[in-house]
């Protein structure tokens, strides 16, 4: 399969590499791999730190920024980042305010940021952290690895880095973070399969004319495999099987997300039936962001997220934010 | 057996042998992984026991313990994912419960990985059956009181025992009821490292 790229083996340190010519605003430390802003760190404010498998672009260095983080780490394809470079990121950002690592909830992610946070407590620093888990597609129950983290791991960045900008001190800022995952739930789709540069093809078979419900950002299969669906069919599925599990009873902030390899087109058109689902559920949607923000490297598809905002979250929401993958109100 | 002294030496070509063996079947672990994961349990081992070769050649630690946990720490620093944790976590806990000493017998050997697959049970939260590494490192060091090769044998029946079960822990456990059918990717690589073990041992051992 072709794919644009040198080697499979730099394909990460290429990228970081490429981010650092594109946004001169980032520091990119090309070799330890990490990627920091640039004013960092930020007299009194308090630092998030998030980071994972690479592959999931923008996330996360694409939201390193003045209002969301302040230090991303990048990991291998689909792989979790290791403890060293979470203890550097968290040293070079840490004013003395404390650190929040947010972390995705896969047992790689929590096992390496878990290391971090003790060796980083060592070296002196306050750490925080909060575990994202939002996919209802996961039953979350001890005898699993629990829900995953996916959309919803925007909108605690967002909310959260808002909150820190703002002045607010690490237990503030953490509280606000988990409350961001409690009302936040999460479905995904997949209409192929990604391919990943090492292994250099699809990672599962996914026939012609069929889709994968439930499926993950890291190619994981999915929990069924059904017949294609139209856009409608799927909204319906995938706004339901949120609304099983989070049952809002005020307006949501919505998360219409591309995996990566479905043309803006085809997802505007997918929003469009998120919307209309919504509607007929009773659901009023308070704000939306729409396009690739979440991805699964070159998978089609699509995942929605929905977020039961209060007012004092819709304000973090609409707070300015400069970053690569997002950026209002400045 | 059980008087027979490993040194430093003995542990240096255990950890040279796994990282020629997770070389060898890298793209066989990688297969495992894409059938119920992501598809890069191979690579990911292969660069870190690379890392752990190089770094042990470099410099070689004088003491058995000394070769594990300087082993288990460039896991941790090098692998990522869960692995990265487990893998560190297991060789740099033995290498700790070894202590100070030159030489170990195989049942202070045994002693100590016991200690470090309960820490790498309780840091994964599983349980043995739940279709992980548990499943072939919990059989290999209960047959070390026979023998290294019967601690590779009972390491690798350990990981093709996987195939019938539900995956409960890790990436797998997404799947659910689709994860049955499969070997667990983490196991059959916990039951190379015994082989590697065995392998060591017959390349002779200190007496």
């Amino acid at each position: 399969m072709k794919m644009l790229m040198n080697v499979p083996e730099t394909v990460v340190a290429d990228a970081l590499r490429g981010m650092a010519a594109a946004h001169p605003d980032l520091v990119v430390d090309v070799e330890n791999r990490v990627v920091v802003r640039r004013d960092a760190p930020v007299a009194g404010k308090v630092a998030l730190v998030s980071g994972g498998g690479s592959g999931h672009e923008p996330l996360h260095g694409g939201y390193v920024g003045p209002g969301m983080l302040d230090a991303a780490c990048p990991g291998e394809v689909f792989t979790s980042p290791v403890p060293d470079q979470m203890v550097r990121a968290a040293a070079a950002v840490d004013s003395g305010a404390g650190v929040l690592f947010v972390v995705k909830n896969y047992t790689g992610d929590v096992l390496n940021f878990q290391m971090a946070a003790e060796l980083a407590e060592d070296e002196g620093v306050r750490v925080a952290s909060v575990l994202v888990n939002d996919d209802v597609a996961v039953t979350d129950s001890l005898h699993t690895a629990g829900r995953r983290g996916t959309g919803a791991t925007l909108f605690v960045e967002k909310i959260a880095g808002a909150a820190a900008e703002e002045g607010a001190p690490l237990e503030r800022v953490a509280e606000l973070a988990r409350r961001v995952v409690e009302c936040s739930r999460s479905f995904g789709v997949a209409l192929s399969a990604c391919a990943t540069p090492a292994k250099g093809g699809p990672m599962f078979e996914l026939p012609a004319g069929e889709l994968e419900l439930g499926v993950g950002i890291h190619g994981e299969p999915g929990r069924e495999r059904r017949p294609m669906m139209t856009a409608r069919e799927i909204a319906d599925y995938a706004v339901d099987a949120v609304l099983a599990d989070l049952n809002p009873r005020r307006p949501v902030l919505a998360l219409v997300n591309g995996m990566g390899g479905t043309p803006l087109l085809e997802l505007y058109g997918f929003g469009a039936e998120v919307h209309r689902v919504l509607g007929e559920r009773g659901v009023p949607v308070a704000r939306t962001l729409l396009g690739n923000y979440v991805t699964s490297l070159d998978m089609a598809g699509c995942s929605v997220t929905l977020c039961q905002a209060d007012e004092e979250l819709l304000r973090l929401w609409d707070a300015p934010v400069q970053t690569a993958g997002l950026r209002w109100g400045r | 057996m059980s008087e027979t002294a490993l040194d430093a030496g003995f542990f240096l070509r255990w950890m040279t042998a796994a990282a020629a063996s997770v070389d060898r079947e890298a793209s066989r672990l990688t297969d495992l992984d894409s059938a119920i994961g992501d598809a890069d349990h191979g690579s990911n081992l292969q660069r870190g026991f690379a890392a752990v070769v190089k770094t042990l050649e470099a410099e070689p630690p004088q003491t058995p313990g000394a070769v594990l946990t300087t082993a288990g720490r460039q896991l941790i620093s090098t692998v990522g994912g869960a692995s990265g944790p487990l893998y560190g976590t297991l060789l740099r806990r033995t290498g700790k419960e070894l202590g100070e000493a030159e030489r170990v017998t195989v049942d202070e050997l045994r002693t100590a990985l016991r200690t470090a697959v309960d820490a790498v049970a309780q840091l994964g939260g599983s349980a043995l059956g739940d279709a992980t590494m548990l499943d072939a490192l919990d059989p290999g060091v209960e047959a070390l009181t026979t023998s290294f090769a019967a601690a590779a044998e009972a390491a690798g029946q350990g990981a093709r025992d996987t195939v019938p079960l539900q995956a409960r822990k890790g990436r797998a456990s997404y799947l659910g009821a689709r994860s049955i059918g499969h070997q667990d990717p983490g196991a059959a690589s916990s039951a190379l490292l015994f082989a590697a073990l065995a392998e060591a041992a017959d390349q002779g051992v200190a007496e």
